[in-house]
C-alpha cells in the first residue's frame, strides 16, 4: 500500500494528499561501463504537470522507467506515493500500479484487440467484479475522453493515424482514473496541429482530473505552453527544475542553446503573441501581428 | 478510511424521494453495487452525493447514469464532482466494443469465398514471386558484382552448419527405429539380413532428404519468413528499395540459394548418420558386425538410389525456402500477420515438399529407377 507524508498507510480508496507524489533520490544507472545517472535528485509536486527535457540519450526514458519500476536503478531510491519502488517486490506494487497510467512514445497499444477492448484490459485486470455492461460504459467514455470519435472505439490500432493512437494509448492510461500520469514524447511525430490539440487535451484532463503530470518531451511548444515546471537533465543529473522563463536566465551552456537556440526563440515568439492576443482587444491585436510580422499570423 | 461505496433512498419533506450516495465512489468500489443501483425503481427527483469522500470518473459515469435514467437533479456535488460530471459527454450504448461482425450464416460462406479467392490469388503471387526470381536471378548472373557473396555465405552455414547437429541426432535415431523395427518384421521369414537392404535404400532414397526438408522447413524456412517478415514492418525492406538495393536481390536470392546448395549435402549426410544408425543396431541386436553392415550397403544399394535422393534434394530446398521469402514478403500490418506467415511458410512448405515427393516416388520407378 502507499503511504502519505506522514508514513501512515493510505487507504485502498483514498488519494494521495501528500506534496511530492514522486520522490527520486541518489538515483544511479549504469549498463555496463556506460553510466546514464548519477546521483540523480528529483522531486515531482502533486498537480502539477512537470516536463522532463534533456539531448537525446541522456536517460528521460530510462529515468521514467525507473520511476513506473521497469528498470531496476544500480543505486537510490524511488519512492512513488511515499513506497519505496526499488527495493519492494513487483507483487506488492500492485497497489500503487492502479493509481498511475503511462502513455508510451508509441502508444503501444495490443494490435489484436480493439481500441475499446484495449482500455478494457486494465479494468479486466485489476477489477474483475465489474460488471461487462458498466466496464464497455467506461471504456466508452473513457474513449470519448481521449478525444477519439465514438467510431473509434471498434476499431484495431492499425487502422488509426498516429495521433489517434496515441490519444487511444493515452485511453488505456486514463481506463483506472489515476492519480500520476506518465507520458511519453506525447507529441513526437504529430503534426503541430495535432501536437498543439493534444497539448491542449493533456491540460484539460489534469485540470478536470486532478492529475499530475510527468511529461517527456522534446517539443518547445510543449513546454512553453503546458509545463508548470520542466525538469533539465544534463550530465546524468537533473541540473535545474523550475520554470521556463526561470530556467532560460541560468547559465548553463546546454539549457541556453536549448531555449535560445532558434526553435526556442520561435516557440517563445508565439507564446508571446498568444499573450498578446489575449490581453488586447481583438483588432489591435491582429494590427500588433501584422506588425511584427515576423511568425506567420496563425489563426488568432 | 476507505470503506464501500453505500446508498439510501429517502423520503424528502416535499414528498419527493433522494437517492443519498455515500462512500467512496470509485472503479475500485463500483463493482459492488453498480448492479444494484442500476436496478432501482424510480420515482428518484434527487441525487444526493454530498457524502460522497471519493469520487472518480465512475463514480461521476454512474451518478450522470442515474440522474439521466431517472430524470433526477444532482446535489450536493462537491467541485471535483461537478468537474468530471461535467467532462463525461454521452457515450452511444449501442456502439459495440469489439470489432463488427457478420452473423453465422454469413461468416463462414464468407470465409469459404475468401479462401477459394485467398486460394487463386496465392497461385498467382507465388508465380509471379517465383518470375520475379528467376528475373533477379537472371539479372545477377549478367551483372555477377552485384551478387552479395557474404550472405550467401552466412545463409550457407545458418541453413547448413549449423543444423548438422540437431540433423545428424534425428537421422541417427530414425536409423535405429528403422533397423529395429525391421529387422522384427523380417525375422518371421527369416530374412533379418535383409535389414541392410531396407535401412540403405530406404535413408537414400526417401527417408534421408525427406526429414532433412521437413527439418529445414522448420528451421530455416520459418526463419525466412519471420526475418523478412520483420524487415517488412519495420519498413527496411522498403529502405532498400530506395536506395535502389533490389530485396530480391538481397534478401531472397541469397535464402533460397543457400537452401538449394545445402540441402544435397544435409540430406546426404542424414543418410550416411541413419545408416550408422542401423549399422549400431545390426552389431547389438542382429549379430551383423558393424563394418560388416557398411560393406553390405555397397553391395545392396543400387547407385541410382543415391542419385534419387541428391535429385530430389535441392527441389526440396527450393520449396522450403520460396515457402519462406514467399510469405516473408507479403507480411503486412502488425506482429500478428508474422506469426501468421511463419506458420503458413512452414505448413506449406513441408506439405508442398511431400506432394513433390510422391510425384517424384512414381517418376522414379516409371523410368526404371526403382
Amino acid at each position: 500500500m502507499a503511504q502519505d507524508e506522514t508514513g501512515r498507510e493510505l487507504g485502498r480508496h483514498e488519494r494521495y494528499r501528500g506534496e511530492f507524489p514522486i520522490v527520486v533520490e541518489g538515483l544511479t544507472n549504469a549498463f555496463g561501463e556506460q553510466v546514464v545517472h548519477r546521483d540523480l535528485d528529483l522531486k515531482v509536486r502533486r498537480g502539477e504537470i512537470l516536463g522532463v527535457v534533456g539531448g537525446s540519450g541522456t536517460g528521460k526514458s530510462v529515468l521514467m522507467r525507473s520511476i513506473i519500476g521497469l528498470q531496476k536503478p544500480t543505486a537510490g531510491d524511488v519512492r512513488v506515493f511515499g513506497r519505496s519502488i526499488t527495493d519492494s517486490d513487483p507483487e506488492d506494487d500492485i497497489g500503487i500500479r492502479n493509481r498511475w497510467g503511462v502513455l508510451f512514445q508509441g502508444g503501444a497499444l495490443f494490435s489484436t484487440l480493439t481500441v475499446g477492448e484495449n482500455v478494457e484490459v486494465p479494468l479486466k485486470q485489476f477489477y474483475p467484479d465489474i460488471e461487462p455492461e458498466l466496464r464497455h460504459e467506461i471504456a466508452r467514455y473513457k474513449v470519448m475522453l481521449s478525444g477519439l470519435p465514438e467510431e473509434a472505439v471498434s476499431k484495431y490500432p492499425s487502422e488509426l493515424s498516429g495521433g489517434m493512437k496515441k490519444r487511444a494509448g493515452l485511453a488505456r492510461a486514463l481506463a483506472l482514473d489515476p492519480e500520476l500520469l506518465f507520458l511519453d514524447e506525447p507529441t513526437a511525430g504529430l503534426d503541430p496541429i495535432g501536437a498543439a490539440a493534444f497539448d491542449r487535451l493533456t491540460r484539460e484532463l489534469k485540470e478536470t482530473l486532478g492529475l499530475t503530470v510527468f511529461l517527456i518531451t522534446h517539443d518547445l511548444d510543449t513546454l512553453h505552453e503546458i509545463c508548470d515546471r520542466v525538469a533539465v537533465i544534463a550530465d546524468q543529473k537533473v541540473i535545474a527544475v523550475d520554470t521556463v522563463p526561470k530556467l532560460m536566465e541560468l547559465d548553463h551552456p546546454w539549457i541556453q542553446e536549448y531555449f535560445n537556440g532558434p526553435r526556442g526563440r520561435a516557440a517563445l515568439t508565439a507564446q508571446a503573441l498568444d499573450e498578446l492576443r489575449k490581453h488586447m482587444d481583438e483588432p489591435v491585436a491582429a494590427h500588433a501581428v501584422k506588425a511584427l510580422d515576423k511568425p506567420p499570423a496563425g489563426k488568432a | 478510511m476507505g470503506g464501500f461505496a453505500e446508498y439510501e433512498l429517502v423520503e424528502g419533506d416535499d414528498g419527493g424521494t433522494a437517492l443519498v450516495l455515500s462512500g467512496p465512489y470509485l472503479v475500485s468500489t463500483i463493482g459492488e453495487i453498480d448492479q444494484d443501483l442500476r436496478g432501482l425503481d424510480g420515482p428518484l427527483d434527487r441525487i444526493d452525493l454530498s457524502a460522497i469522500t471519493e469520487i472518480d470518473t465512475v463514480g461521476a459515469w454512474m451518478a450522470r447514469w442515474l440522474a439521466n435514467a431517472h430524470g433526477a437533479e444532482i446535489t450536493g456535488a462537491s467541485d471535483r464532482a461537478k468537474r468530471l460530471i461535467g467532462a463525461l459527454t454521452d457515450a452511444p450504448a449501442d456502439e459495440d466494443l469489439s470489432a463488427p461482425r457478420l452473423p453465422v450464416w454469413e461468416r463462414v460462406p464468407q470465409a469459404m469465398g475468401d479462401k477459394v479467392y485467398g486460394a487463386r490469388r496465392g497461385v498467382y503471387g507465388v508465380l509471379g514471386f517465383l518470375g520475379a526470381l528467376l528475373v533477379s536471378s537472371a539479372s545477377l548472373v549478367r551483372h555477377p558484382r552485384r551478387f552479395r557473396v557474404l550472405a550467401l555465405v552466412r545463409q550457407l552455414e545458418l541453413v547448413g552448419v549449423t543444423a548438422l547437429p540437431i540433423i545428424g541426432l534425428m537421422s541417427f535415431l530414425i536409423g535405429i527405429v528403422i533397423a529395429q523395427q525391421g529387422a522384427v518384421q523380417l525375422a518371421q521369414f527369416g530374412a533379418e539380413t535383409l535389414t541392410v537392404n531396407l535401412v540403405g535404400r530406404i535413408t537414400l532414397r526417401e527417408l534421408g532428404v525427406l526429414m532433412t526438408a521437413i527439418m529445414v522447413a522448420g528451421r530455416s524456412g520459418s526463419a525466412f519468413a519471420a526475418q523478412i517478415g520483420t524487415m517488412r514492418l519495420t519498413e527496411e525492406v522498403d529502405a532498400m528499395q530506395t536506395i535502389g538495393i533490389s530485396p530480391m536481390e538481397a534478401l531472397v536470392v541469397p535464402r533460397i540459394l543457400a537452401a538449394v546448395l545445402m540441402m544435397p549435402l544435409l540430406g546426404f549426410y542424414s543418410a550416411g548418420v541413419a545408416i550408422v544408425g542401423g549399422a549400431v543396431v545390426g552389431q547389438f541386436m542382429l549379430g551383423i558386425p558393424f563394418w560388416t553392415f557398411l560393406l553390405r550397403i555397397q553391395e545392396v544399394v543400387p547407385l541410382h538410389d543415391l542419385w534419387v535422393g541428391l535429385i530430389k534434394a535441392p527441389v526440396f530446398g527450393l520449396i522450403v525456402a520460396l515457402a519462406g521469402c514467399y510469405h516473408g514478403m507479403q507480411v503486412k500490418g502488425n506482429s500478428e500477420d508474422v506469426g501468421l506467415r511463419t506458420t503458413m511458410a512452414v505448413v506449406t512448405g513441408i506439405f508442398a515438399v511431400i506432394v513433390i515427393d510422391a510425384f517424384f516416388a512414381v517418376f522414379f520407378t516409371e523410368v526404371g529407377w526403382g
